[in-house]
């Protein structure tokens, strides 16, 4: 087991036991790990009763996860999972964070917690030393408050315990804010304030269990390779490569909040309204009146794509938050209706305070924005909010009502698929034909009624982790942007945009030898291991429940919204077509090995050795 | 190089993206592995976005070297980097208190406090970073910089200098 620090923490919040586990090399080199693995942990130990299993109940499992490749491929992340109170099936959502190169470095893979706590604690980890402390102090702060004091008490404990050591460097922290406190399901698990674990909603998870935050420092090294030289050389091409990235350095992916909607028209405006615009006040160029940092990122990052922002003047002053990305431009500007940099970071830095996800709040707030210009939800509804479009005061406060249940905000923090079903009841009207969503997951901010952008047909359709822009279904299955090479980034675990190009993407694999020893080829990848993981996520998926539950291809389709003809621009008149849906939804369960229910086929599961899963499906297949 | 022209380590904290690919390359040139909590140079983040990357500065008068009760420490004539004597360093912990940044610390495996050693006059982390085009760290000739020794301050007081440069002075009480 190289590249592996070799062992698990299991800790049930319920007894407060803490014990360490392991998994056999054949599971590891079945299921890698993070998103993988955790696919495997929860199959494994819920699958029987997945129906049952409520979300934010205290049987669910939530997963911190590495992978191997943390720390030797460029980009270290954290792996989140646990069954979804988004898409009540399972997302490997990760995050940006150093916590991940601590706990391989405090001699951890991952931590299992099980159970729920009765009053707020965190996990401090200082290598072998476990300990489950009170939170009660820090329960109720926002993001910045939060991990100011979760530093600060972190470091003097460590300087409190070894007092000849020196100095100590900050322990790194993943937590939640009020948003997660109160079981919002748009609520994100936080580091470093401006990121998140957001698809999923498992800060809702972390809340629901009064787990504020895990705080680690690991003074180890990270764990052995296979092929130390190797390793070095390959993850130093990688990171060559990336330096080759110019554009991207230099901007990140803040030219996008402009140029997708201006260039490609796939952009959220107003609620999907429209995908174009033409707001030059949305510039990068302008953007850059707010950056205070030509590069920002994380552990061993050779891109460093973030752009730190503040508002130093104005009415705003005091907003900080990285880039923005170009997410959060799209989702907290142009799908609100706000096309300024300073209203833009204003509005992300608030959701990154409240330890909301800014793609499922954006979709929300902006959901609630047609609804508001339709007369479905007054001001009456909105406790006096005029929620017209652009107005970012009135925006800012949606989202603290939502963070913090008030009023409507408790409809709306159930997320948009919810809150749509809950408003189509109260006012009469079905307005589950606004909602932009795909399996209850907010759709990210990628349209394909032009065709321009890198999602297809089948990209949400048939994604096994719904509207997440990031794990997309793609044809051919090895597409660049194929879901089963998502599942290998967020199994293995280490970030995506590190492997954009050519170039990089084709040394993963050697670096993957060299880490781990095994020879894993494209073929064994895309046609039997990612398959493993991939079914079982959909087996998942499709069980469902409690409270939601997805029906077989009925629910595999477009938005309604994506119907209509794009209203302007020049896409004008596109629109997406029901008939291409069919189609390519076709294509996509044969190629994957599902049945024309896009149910995973018997003979696929037995021919990977998943009886178990082929057996649970039976009475689902039947029920069609 | 000649004796008279040493190299120094400038340092532009506003520049560090915390991409801490210095402790990447100090560690594995030091320790023959990744470890981030092994690095000669070490990146404080006290507060997100202001990354302080802290390593020796060389002070003129070296402290640290006075301060060793067992002679552990020495200055190396090529490079006048603080040279650590493993065999004889008893982790006492004097240097750290006597350098004005508490910048030395003990090696987290093993028995002897880490300092920079300038990689015997080509560092690792300065290259690393202007490879990336971050240029946080850039070498200069030591005997051009007057007040080198000011450098010589904790994470803190760093900490406390660059945020206010960054989000402003009102940020200072957050350290």
């Amino acid at each position: 087991m190289r590249g592996y620090a070799g062992k698990f923490l299991e800790v049930n919040l319920s007894t407060g036991d803490i014990k360490e586990l392991k998994f056999d090399d054949k599971i590891l080199r079945q299921y890698i790990g993070g998103r993988g693995l955790a696919v495997k942990i929860l199959w494994d130990r819920l699958g029987e009763k997945w129906e049952t299993v409520d979300p934010l109940g205290p049987e669910n499992i939530l997963l911190m996860l590495t992978g191997p490749l943390t720390g030797f491929a460029p980009g270290a992340r954290l792996c989140v999972s646990g069954k979804s109170p988004q898409s009540n099936g399972i997302v490997g959502s990760t995050l940006a964070t150093e916590m991940a190169i601590d706990l391989k470095c405090a001699g951890y893979d991952g931590i299992i917690f099980t159970g729920e706590s009765e009053k707020p604690v965190y996990l401090f980890i200082k290598d072998s030393d476990v300990q489950i402390k009170d939170a009660s102090h820090i329960w109720g702060k926002d993001s910045k408050e939060t991990l100011k004091i979760l530093v600060k008490e972190g470091r003097e404990e460590l300087e409190g315990r070894y007092k000849r050591h020196g100095l100590w460097k900050d322990p790194s922290a993943v937590y939640i804010g009020p948003a997660g406190e109160n079981k919002s399901r748009l609520a994100i698990v936080a580091a470093k304030w401006v990121h998140a674990a957001g698809y999923g909603g498992y800060g809702a998870v972390m809340g629901s269990k009064k787990l504020k935050a895990v705080v680690v420092k690991g003074t180890g090294p990270l764990p052995e390779v296979d092929d130390m030289e190797r390793t070095i050389k390959v993850a130093e091409e990688i990171v060559k490569a990336n330096f080759e990235r110019t554009v991207f350095r230099r901007w990140g992916t803040g030219y996008a909040g402009y140029d997708v909607g201006a260039g490609l028209s796939s952009e959220p405006v107003r609620n999907w309204q429209d995908e174009w615009h033409d707001e030059k006040s949305f510039g990068v160029d302008q953007f850059e009146r707010v950056w205070i940092k030509p590069y920002w990122g994380d552990f061993g990052c050779p891109i460093t794509c973030l752009k730190l922002a503040v508002i130093k003047s104005g009415p705003l002053k005091g907003a900080i938050t990285d880039n923005p990305d170009y997410e959060n431009q799209a989702y907290l500007g142009t799908n609100l209706g706000i096309f300024t940099p300073e209203g833009n970071v204003y509005m992300t830095a608030l959701i990154d305070d409240l330890g909301l996800c800014g793609i499922q709040t954006g979709n929300v707030l902006g959901f609630a924005g047609e609804l508001y210009q339709r007369g479905i939800l007054t001001k009456e509804d909105l406790d006096g909010l005029d929620l017209k479009w652009g107005n970012v005061e009135a925006f800012a406060s949606l989202a603290k009502m939502i963070a913090e249940r008030r009023g409507i905000g408790d409809i709306l923090a159930e997320g948009t698929y919810r809150a749509a079903l809950k408003i189509s009841e109260m006012k009469g009207v079905d307005v589950l034909k606004y909602a932009v969503i795909s399996k209850g997951i907010g759709i990210g901010a990628h349209g394909i009624r032009s065709g321009e952008d890198y999602p297809g047909y089948e990209s949400y359709v048939c994604s096994v982790q719904g509207g997440d822009h990031t794990s997309v279904a793609r044809l051919p299955i090895d597409h660049e942007n194929s879901e089963l090479r998502s599942i290998l980034y967020d199994s293995g675990v280490f970030c995506w945009f590190n492997f954009f190009n050519v170039k990089a993407r084709d040394l993963l694999w050697p670096l993957i030898e060299a880490v781990t020893g095994w020879k894993i080829t494209p073929e064994d990848w895309f046609g039997t291991t990612a398959r493993r993981i991939l079914h079982i996520q959909r087996a998942l998926l499709l069980l469902g429940g409690p409270d939601a539950k997805w029906t077989p291809k009925k629910d595999d389709d477009l938005p309604p919204r994506w119907y209509e003809p794009l209203p302007s621009g020049p896409h004008k008149g596109k629109a997406a077509d029901v008939e291409k849906m069919k189609e390519m939804r076709s294509e996509y369960y044969e190629a994957v090995g599902w049945d024309e229910n896009g149910i995973p086929k018997s003979e696929e599961l037995r021919r990977l050795g998943l009886d178990d899963v082929d057996k649970r499906l039976e009475s689902l297949r039947r029920s069609i | 190089m000649s004796e008279t022209e040493h190299i120094w380590i400038a340092r532009d904290y506003s520049r560090c993206s915390g991409c801490r690919r210095c402790e990447i390359v100090c560690s594995l040139h030091h320790e023959g592995r990744i470890w981030p909590e092994a690095s000669r140079i070490r990146v404080f983040m006290l507060v997100p976005g202001v990354e302080i990357p802290h390593l020796c500065v060389q002070c003129s008068d070296y402290p640290c070297v006075d301060a060793c009760p067992v002679n552990a420490l020495s200055i190396n004539k090529q490079t006048e980097a603080v040279i650590v004597d493993k065999e004889k360093c008893t982790a006492c912990g004097e240097c750290i208190e006597a350098c004005p940044g508490k910048i030395p610390y003990i090696h987290p495996a093993e028995n002897y406090a880490v300092i920079c050693d300038l990689c015997g006059g080509k560092p690792k982390c300065v290259e690393a970073c202007e490879e990336g085009g971050w240029n946080a760290l850039e070498i200069m000739k030591r005997e051009d910089i007057p007040t080198l020794d000011l450098y010589a301050k904790t994470p803190e007081e760093i900490t406390r200098n660059v945020i206010r440069k960054l989000y402003g002075e009102e940020w200072e009480e957050a350290v």
